[in-house]
């Protein structure tokens, strides 16, 4: 990366030179100011915080390899403090084979989600535990089939999603003709509900859902449902309801809650299922 | 200025023989900033029609692999979690009590003696921490199985504060903390 980054900048420099630093300072391109803070660093000689990371690999290009686990070594001095900065500083500098999905690096767009140390989380969420020097152990999402490394295969996740019909569905029109009102209570209800980023994190975590996630819906999924359910708006209630009352799609949430225990956007997938369960019995 | 055009038309000409990966190198070697600068990539990719890429894609399915699961998820959310003891608890007991019950029917034909009469005197022959131990056998997963269950009738009252992050995780360390001390109580002390 470094070595990638002074080349462009040479390059730049030598193509633009109107972007150079003001003369008064001294003059130096960017590579230059690069190589120097880096020199700094060395020089100064901060011990460096080695952090091992265990990260799962397997390569569909060699589908009869099994799966095994890689340590890769950083010096979290250099390193940003999450465990996506430490996947993408270790994709730049050292593996370029290592894949996994990224993307917003807030938490907003639910790419990154892995199970680091045991959890399922989002890397990008998720501070590396720099005190503690133990190995950090990445897998991809658990019970998912691997499409490689880290990369697992939501089509049946988003499939599921789809078969709930998550959007609205009305059939009378809006008294005013241009937006379907609601009230204050009404809209707060959806608060809890409508921040779910369809990560995966909690449906993955769900042992119920590891060995049914054929028919049972999931955690996320219920979730959505339950958010379309009690949406004021709505006028397809029942529907949805009885889509979910059978054996399968619902009931086979045990109340186990490592779904909120592992949300990472602090979410209560449990709860929500809790209460479509309480309004299908009353 | 004209050697220059000269020059190009020659790499032009020298380009239309070629096929088409050489002459995009060659155009670019031609420009030539150094090469130390020049980014080539070493992969070329190539089209495919959709039932190809589908085909591929069938392929790739069949082989891949699932992630670990249980081996590798936090161990007190799966091994220690209060869900699914009480299904072992409850399984337990309703298996031990079909066991017996069967026993029991069998008994007269088999020659056992399972009436309470001589099942409480083997119990009163052996020493209080044999005792101790096959009662709290008992008594633990009775324990764990009512008030698991109380936890979860609560659950499902969708009563808010139980469901919070910190509720859940602590009233499931309370529950093995109770359960236990509980079984130990009814094994020793009653």
């Amino acid at each position: 990366m470094a070595a990638l980054r002074s080349t462009t900048t040479r390059l730049l420099g030598s193509a633009r030179p109107a972007f150079r630093l003001p003369a008064a300072a001294p003059v130096r391109g960017f590579a230059q100011l690069a190589d120097a803070a880096q020199e700094s660093a060395t020089a100064t000689a901060e011990p460096a915080k080695l952090k091992t990371f265990q990260i799962y690999r397997w390569n569909p290009d060699t589908p009869t390899e099994k799966p095994r686990m890689q340590s890769y070594t950083l010096d979290l001095n250099k390193t940003g403090p999450m465990v996506l900065d430490a996947l993408i500083r270790i994709k730049n500098e050292l593996d370029p084979t290592l894949t996994f999905r990224r993307s917003c690096r807030e938490g907003i767009c639910g790419s990154c989600a892995m199970n680091i140390n045991g959890t399922n989380t989002l890397a990008c969420l998720c501070r590396i535990p720099a005190e503690d020097s133990a190995e950090l152990k990445i897998y991809p999402l658990p019970h998912t089939y691997v499409v490689k490394d880290l990369v697992p295969d939501l089509t049946q996740f988003y499939k599921q999603y789809k078969s709930i019909k998550p959007y609205l569905q009305r059939d009378t029109p809006s008294p005013d003709g241009k937006e379907y009102r609601q009230t204050k209570e009404d809209r707060k209800k959806l608060d809890g509900l409508y921040e779910c980023i369809l990560c995966a994190c909690c449906s993955t975590s769900c042992p119920s859902y590891w060995w049914n996630s054929e028919e049972y819906l999931g955690p996320a999924i219920l979730l959505q449902s339950y958010r379309w359910l009690i949406d004021s708006r709505d006028e397809r209630t029942a529907q949805r309801q009885d889509a979910l009352n059978n054996s399968m799609s619902l009931y086979r949430c045990h109340t186990i809650l490592n779904c909120t225990r592992t949300c990472p956007k602090g979410l209560n997938p449990g709860l929500a299922i809790a209460q479509i369960k309480k309004q299908m019995a009353f | 200025m004209i050697a220059q055009r000269v020059g190009t038309t020659a790499l032009r000409r020298v380009a239309a023989k070629s096929d088409a990966f050489f002459t995009a190198n060659v155009a670019r070697l031609a420009v030539a900033p150094p090469i130390s600068a020049m980014q080539t990539r070493p992969v070329a990719t190539q089209k495919l029609t959709p039932s190809d890429a589908n085909a591929i894609l069938a392929k790739q399915r069949l082989l891949r692999p699932v992630s670990p699961h249980l081996d590798i998820y936090d161990k007190s959310q799966t091994w220690f979690g209060g869900s699914i003891w009480q299904r072992f608890t409850g399984a337990g007991f309703s298996g031990a009590m079909y066991i017996f019950g069967a026993s029991y029917l069998a008994a007269p034909l088999l020659g056992w003696h399972l009436e309470s009469a001589s099942l409480a005197a083997a119990m009163g022959a052996l020493p209080l921490a044999g005792k101790g131990a096959i009662k709290f056998v008992l008594a633990w997963p009775f324990a764990f199985h009512a008030l698991n269950g109380v936890r979860h009738l609560v659950f499902d009252t969708a009563l808010v504060s139980s469901f919070k992050r910190r509720t859940i995780v602590q009233t499931g360390w309370y529950l093995w903390g109770a359960s236990i001390v509980s079984g130990l109580y009814l094994a020793f002390f009653l």
